[in-house]
This record gives C-alpha cells, structure tokens and sequence, in this order.
C-alpha cells in the first residue's frame, strides 16, 4: 500500500526532474570583470542580467568586481550577456555602456570607465 | 543551508587555469577558530578573486600578475599575505581591534544572534558563541539569553525546563536536528535535555508556519538544530561544569581528519547530581537526583569538486532520574506507601544517514537523501502511579532542489515517509498504535534581488490516522524602505496529541485521568488541527553612531481542533477535543542595539493572550503568564596584547502574574505574584585553547515556597506537584572551563 503510494509519487516527480536536466551540455559558465562599486551596482548588475534569457545564475562579487555567470548557450551568447550588462550602465571589457546611461548612474555608482580591449 | 550550493558553486569556477592555490580560511572568535563562508579573497592590484564556501574553502588560480593575496571579513583584520607556491592555504582571520588603520575598517562584530533581512521566513539564528553566553548545559536551557523562547519551569518532579514559543508549549513546534524531527511522540518532555550543549554548532528559530520541507507537525513555529561537524570542529576540546546544586558535568570532543575527503568525530557526555536537597523544608527534593551518559558519534564524508557530501550518525542515551521524598530509597520503597518516590529510567537509540549531492555543473540543482530511525525506551514510575513508553520512530526523506528559468526563481520538491509504532503503560491500561504517513511537497521562492522575497509551499499527506490532507503555507517579505523590513507568513499544521507522553506532569499529582472519547483515531480523539498568521516589522536606526534595531512582531494561532488539556478541577485531568475556541496571540516588542563600543543590549517585551473554552469558561491558558519583559546586556572587555580577554553577560527575565487552576493551595481565580529572575556570566579566555566561567542564576533569590501541593500527605487526593509557577531552588552558582587543541 505504502510502496504503491511511494511509486505514484515518483512517477507524479520524475517529469519535474527531466524537465530541469535536459541539454545539460549547453549549459556553460564563465566569470569576467564587470565595473561597479556598490551594493546598488549589485543589485542593477544581477537583476539586468536575470532579465537576459538564459540566464541560469548571475552574482557579482562587490570587493573583485568579478562576475560569474551559468547560462544557456543555445539560448544566449557571451557577447550578448555583456552587451545586456553594458545596458544597465557598467563597463565590461568586451562592452560599454552608453555615456548617457553611465551618466545618469547614482553618484555611489561612478565607476572608474574600462577601456575597451 | 540554500547558500551552500551558491558558495559551493564558486569552488570549481576556475577550474581552466593552470595551477589553483586552495585552502582554508578561519576567524578567531571569542577565542575559537572557526571556518568562515563568505569571506573574499583577492590577488593584489589583479581583479582576481575568490569567496570561501560554507566550510571556509576556496580555490583560486596563481596570479602571474601578483603574488600578494588579500583576505577579508567583514568585522576582521584585512590580511595581505606572500604567496610563491601553490602550497594548500590554511589562514585565521583576527577580530578587527579599533587602532589598527586600514581603509576598510569596519569595527562591527559580527552578532551572535543574526535576525535575517533578507529571508522570507523570520528566522532567527543562534551562532555558539551566542550559546556560550549561558554557558548551561543543554538544548532546553540555550534559548535563556533568547527572547523569540520562552523558558518556564518545570514542576518539581522532573526538573526540566520547558519552552514555549509565540505562548505555545513544545509539542506545538517541530523540533529538529539537521532538519530530522527529533523532539516528539515520547522524547518530546525530556528530548531537549538530550541533546548536550557543546554538541551544538547553531539554532535556527522559525517563527510561525515555517517550510513545509520538514512536515506538517509544526503549528507555532520551528527550532533547528546543527550538531558540530567533525571536519570543522577542535581535534580535542574538553568542557567541565560544576554548580553548587550539585549538577557536574563533562562534555569530550574528538575530532579526526582521516584525509581530504573523510573525517569523524566522537562526542560524549555525562551529567549526574547526587547531592539532595530541600531547602524549602517540604520533605520534597528541590530538584531531582539524576545521572545521564550521552554517546555521539559521526563521519562526514565531503567531495567538493564532484558535489558529494554524506553524514552518519549513531547516538545511545542512558538517562537515570529519582526524585520525591528526601527519605525515599527505591530499593527499599518502591510501590510501598512509607514514603513517595519517583524514577524515570530512558534508554534511546539514534541512527541517521544523510546524503546530498551538488551537480558540479548547475550547483544550483541538488538532491538530498535523509533516513533516520530512533528507538526510545521510557521506564517510570510516580509514587504508586506507573507510565511507560516505547516508541520506535523511521523517518526518510528525498529532496530535490532546483531552478525554473534562473536563481531567481528556485523550488524545493521531494516526498517523505514516516513511521511511528507507540506502546504505552498508563497505570493500569495499555495503549498500542502505529502511525504511518507518506507525503509530497512542493515549495516555491521568488527572490526579486532587492525588494521582495516569497516563498510558498504546499504538501499532500496520507495518513493513517488523519487522513488525506493539505498543508499550505506562505511567507513573503518586502522592504518598503532603507533598513526595514516588513514579514508576513499564514499557514496551517496538524498534530497527533500524544496526551500522555506531552503531559507526563501529571502522574506527579493524584488527579484522576478522564479521557472524553468521541471516537476519534487516538486515544478516541480527534487530531488538532490550527493556523498561524504572523505579521513582523523591523527598522534599522543609528543612534550616537550606533546600530540598532527595532522589531515588532504579532502573531496567532487559531485552532481548529485541539486536544483541550483541562486542569481545572482539582481532582481530574481531563483530555477532550476543542468545543468553543482555542487561540495564542503573541505580540512582541524587541529592541537591539551597541550602546557603547564592546557592549550589546536587547530588550523585548511580550504579551501573550493563550485562551482555551474550558467547559463552559474561555479563560488564559494556566501557568501561561501574560507579560513578560526579558532584558539582556554583555560586555567584552578589550583584549589584551596575549590574547586573553574577560567577557560578561548580564540577562534579566521578568515574569507576569500566571493564572493557577483551583486547587487546594491558592483556592480558585489565583494568580501567581510577579518575579524576576537575574542571571549573570563572566567568562576569562586565556587564550584560544582555554577558558574559565563562572555564573549565577537567579541571583535575586526569588522562588516558590510551597511548590508541592499536600506534599505532607503525598498519598491523598490532594497532592499536586505540577503547580509550580517560579524557580524552586534559589540562587545558584556554577563554574566550568573549557579547553581546547587546535589544528
């Protein structure tokens, strides 16, 4: 009776647990240099690149500037992730933001501007 | 827990470079190293860097760029160190004292009770240096610096203390150890005083529904408990603690670090008061005589690079208690009329198995495996009265934790089995069950990055004897402002009442058991059955450049079924389901805040309305005072050039006028008169490996005259000992030490 009911129950969770494992080898991750200074930084940095389909997880690290990244990559490119991260205001060094939308940064959130490479 | 996986996470992310430095990093605490999560790691002048996982771990790549590595902590000295190799890394953190100049000061010690803003649920965590503060000696006597649980006193019979939370006794709450339910069915009166104090490593204290992860059992609120980890605790650390009632305790830890991947630890404890006494004069032991052996021992398996982390447990409980009559030799008087005694002999075994697994590549999908079993073996007699219990109990639980879309949006979903088989001697009649439960759950976060935070679970359980049921519950949390936040949380529980195990102070009386049965499924009556809704408030200040902060919560429980437990004539003890209402509310006012540099004061303020229908009357529940003011104050003095430092701690408890059912002793509509009740602790750390406290308890001196209800004639219908409403043993001093043998 028990073990009928353990099964079912299996049986009822197994599709969740596919759902979430496919194309695994898709899934990439990497880190680069994002400039920002503050929690605020923070807090744009990761929201803007939650908003980027394919975005699995996204921090980025306030002391190191370093932000790390697993996404997708058959939904979403490297290249597009900083372009994404440049929109909100921050530098990488494969993107820039736009003078506008850096200028129109809190005072806190002046960075130091990256050069591009 | 939740941010392991995150933190694990950063431990293989460089895993392309050629060679990667790694190791540990740890902070010295009042004294004690301990592995430290969260801190940053740095290659000077690079933008290369790393953040320790939970266990304090870190891996980052050799820099050709510098070869100078800074480590931070927020509270703690930046360290700049010199490496040239590759050679494993284990580096200790010193408390930031205020002349050292460094540009990211930041003189703010870490607080040993962490109240979380960012977490939807309100949960409190309790670190151990918190738990040293009152430095006595098991899980039910840890929360007494706490103002989120209540502490009462027990009766005189067992002289255990028992909590309560949001005005609920323990049976309401769901107890755990590692997220296993521990403190139920038969343990549940004794239970926390089986898990020794050094064991602990932190508390976690849920407030409200709580996560559905763990069961439905919990209605106030939940109290987790992390044991210490073989692989992070002191190789030998040695506790001894002596008081002059008597009580002497010891407390061994052996840690070893079989190699990278394995480590174990064997942890025992032993307890025992001999001496008796009475100094209230009622023939009557003021507290009871009592030995215990307590055997713990765990390997932890840990492979961080393929995701794999394993526990497994084993633990035997020989727990000996006599208490009664000053004159009362059981060999000699048991089962006789000469005199009244008591014995309560428990044996209890414990076996769990843990596994959890991390998949390297997307740390944030996991699964967890849990499998508990515990036999509890309860022998006792009360004078002439006699209760047994033995439970048998299995408890296993797969989890699986994942994302949808991204970390922004996580859930938790899994199912859980448990068994439980009861067999009772109440007097003369016995009680035999089993109660089988398998259930689903499913339980969804949203994390906004700033603002917002929701977590909403929901579970399916069949059981045996309460059926098919759901158990829904919602928490969510928003930060209007800068510094606050705002909670709310509604959810429902159920329990099985185990009247007799939850109620065993009542064979220390001579009232008649009278069970109402209706036909229910245990004991003839129906399971309770209640919701909790919780609204919670906090604000953030800075006062004279100090921090603080103020929080307000409110909360109810509404039951919907209850087993009423009614006291209230004098001859009986009668066990019915809820006909009218039943409700806690619990208001509380607390305030913490750094008056003076190396100095920490909390205030709080409860009132708690518990009503019960009583036959025909609604009244407060009995010995459920309605205020209670609890203030606590520590002061760590500056330390000094070897290292060795004073700390004290004062904590004040002020308890409200209780109400007492009629009884021969007060009459009928007495209250009990107010008390307050001062505790002090100073403790000298000599260095990390050895420190001396000494304590008082109850320094005022106030206790109950006459606990024992016609403790002359124990044998009549009178005799009562489950009244007692303040300490019965006054003022009380002890002293202890600590030793231990770093790494």
């Amino acid at each position: 009776m028990i073990m009928k009911k353990i099964i079912i129950l299996l049986i009822a969770l197994a599709p969740l647990v596919s759902f979430t494992q496919k194309k695994k080898k898709d899934i990439q991750k990497t880190s680069f240099e994002v400039a920002g200074v503050c929690g605020m930084c923070k807090s744009r940095i990761e929201k803007k690149a939650f908003s980027i389909k394919g975005v699995k997880l996204a921090t980025w690290d306030i002391p190191s500037h370093q932000f790390s990244v697993i996404y997708d990559a058959s939904k979403v490119s490297l290249e597009k992730i900083h372009e994404g991260i440049a929109d909100s205001g921050h530098d990488t060094k494969l993107a820039t933001a736009k003078d506008e939308t850096y200028n129109n940064l809190p005072m806190c959130c002046l960075y130091d501007r990256i050069v591009k490479e | 827990m939740k941010y392991t996986y995150i933190l694990l996470f950063f431990m293989g992310w460089s895993a392309s470079a050629q060679q990667l430095l790694n190791g540990q990093i740890k902070i010295e605490e009042s004294g004690i190293e301990m592995p430290i999560g969260g801190a940053n790691l740095i290659w000077l002048d690079t933008t290369v860097g790393a953040i320790t996982n939970e266990q304090g771990e870190f891996e980052i790549p050799m820099n050709s760029n510098s070869n100078q590595l800074i480590i931070s902590y927020i509270g703690f000295k930046t360290d700049t160190l010199k490496i040239s190799t590759a050679k494993k890394l284990i580096h200790t953190l010193l408390p930031n004292t205020e002349d050292v100049l460094d540009e990211v000061t930041i003189t703010q010690r870490r607080k040993a009770i962490q109240k979380s803003y960012l977490e939807a649920q309100n949960v409190i965590l309790v670190s151990s240096e918190e738990l040293l503060k009152a430095a006595c000696c098991n899980l039910s006597e840890s929360f007494e610096t706490n103002p989120s649980v209540d502490v009462n006193f027990a009766d005189a019979l067992t002289g255990t203390k028992q909590i309560k939370m949001l005005g609920l006794s323990s049976p309401y709450l769901l107890i755990s150890e590692e997220n296993i339910p521990m403190v139920r069915g038969a343990s549940q009166i004794y239970g926390l005083t089986f898990t020794p104090g050094t064991w602990i490593q932190s508390i976690q204290i849920t407030k409200g529904a709580g996560s559905v992860v763990n069961g439905f059992e919990s209605i106030a609120g939940q109290i987790n408990t992390e044991i210490q980890k073989p692989s992070a605790d002191a190789p030998i650390f040695v506790n001894a603690y002596v008081s002059l009632n008597g009580r002497k305790e010891l407390n061994t830890h052996f840690n070893t670090k079989f190699n990278e991947k394995w480590s174990g630890g064997s942890y025992v404890h032993v307890n025992q008061r001999t001496q008796k006494f009475d100094a209230n004069g009622d023939s009557f032991l003021d507290v009871p005589i009592s030995k215990q052996i307590n055997v713990l021992n765990r390997w932890q398996y840990t492979d961080a690079t393929k995701g794999w982390v394993g526990f497994a447990s084993l633990r035997f409980l020989d727990d000996e208690k006599q208490t009664g009559s000053m004159s009362f030799d059981p060999l000699i008087h048991k089962g006789s009329r000469d005199f009244w005694g008591s014995e309560i002999a428990t044996q209890r075994m414990d076996a769990s198995l843990k596994v959890g697994y991390v998949f390297p590549e997307t740390p944030y999908q996991s699964f967890g495996f849990q499998s508990a079993y515990s036999n509890h073996d309860q022998e006792s007699y009360f004078g002439l009265r006699a209760y047994d219990i033995e439970h048998k109990s299995f408890f296993t639980n797969l989890l699986f934790n994942s994302i949808i879309s991204n970390t922004k949006n996580k859930f938790k979903t899994g199912i859980n089995f448990s068994y439980d088989s009861y067999n009772e001697q109440v007097d003369l009649v016995n009680y035999e069950r089993r109660d089988e439960v398998i259930g689903a759950f499913f339980e969804y976060s949203y994390d906004s990055l700033d603002k917002l935070n929701l977590t909403a679970g929901i579970r399916v359980d069949s059981h045996n004897r309460l059926g098919f049921f759901v158990t829904p519950r919602i928490h969510v949390r928003y930060n209007p402002w800068e510094r606050s936040v705002l909670r709310a949380s509604v959810g429902s529980g159920r329990k099985v009442a185990n009247i007799f195990a939850e109620n065993q102070k009542l064979f220390g009386t001579n009232r008649l058991i009278q069970v109402s049965d209706n036909g229910g499924s245990v004991y003839g009556l129906r399971p309770e059955r209640a919701w909790n809704y919780g609204v919670s408030f906090r604000q953030g200040f800075t006062l004279f450049e100090n921090q603080g902060d103020v929080t307000v919560d409110f909360y109810r429980t509404q039951f919907e079924d209850q087993v009423v437990v009614d006291w209230e004539q004098a001859s009986h003890i009668r066990f019915y389901n809820l006909e009218g209402s039943s409700y806690a509310n619990s208001f509380q006012l607390e305030v913490d805040y750094v008056p003076f540099k190396n100095t920490s004061l909390r205030l709080a303020y409860k009132n708690y309305e518990v009503k019960t229908t009583y036959g025909t009357q609604t009244l407060q529940k009995p010995l459920q005072p309605k205020e209670r003011f609890f203030a606590n104050f520590e002061y760590r003095f500056e330390n000094e050039e070897n290292g060795s430092q004073w700390k004290a701690d004062w904590t004040y408890h002020f308890v409200g006028a209780q109400r007492l059912p009629s009884n021969s002793r007060d009459g009928s509509g007495f209250y009990s008169n107010s008390y307050g009740l001062l505790n002090m602790q100073l403790t000298r750390v000599f260095s990390n490996k050895f420190e001396l406290y000494l304590g008082g308890e109850n320094l005022g001196n106030f206790k109950q005259l006459n606990p024992i209800i016609g403790s002359e004639n124990p044998f009549g219908t009178t005799f009562d000992s489950s009244l007692v409403y303040a300490p019965v043993f006054g003022k009380m001093f002890y002293a202890g030490l600590r030793f231990k043998l770093n790494n």
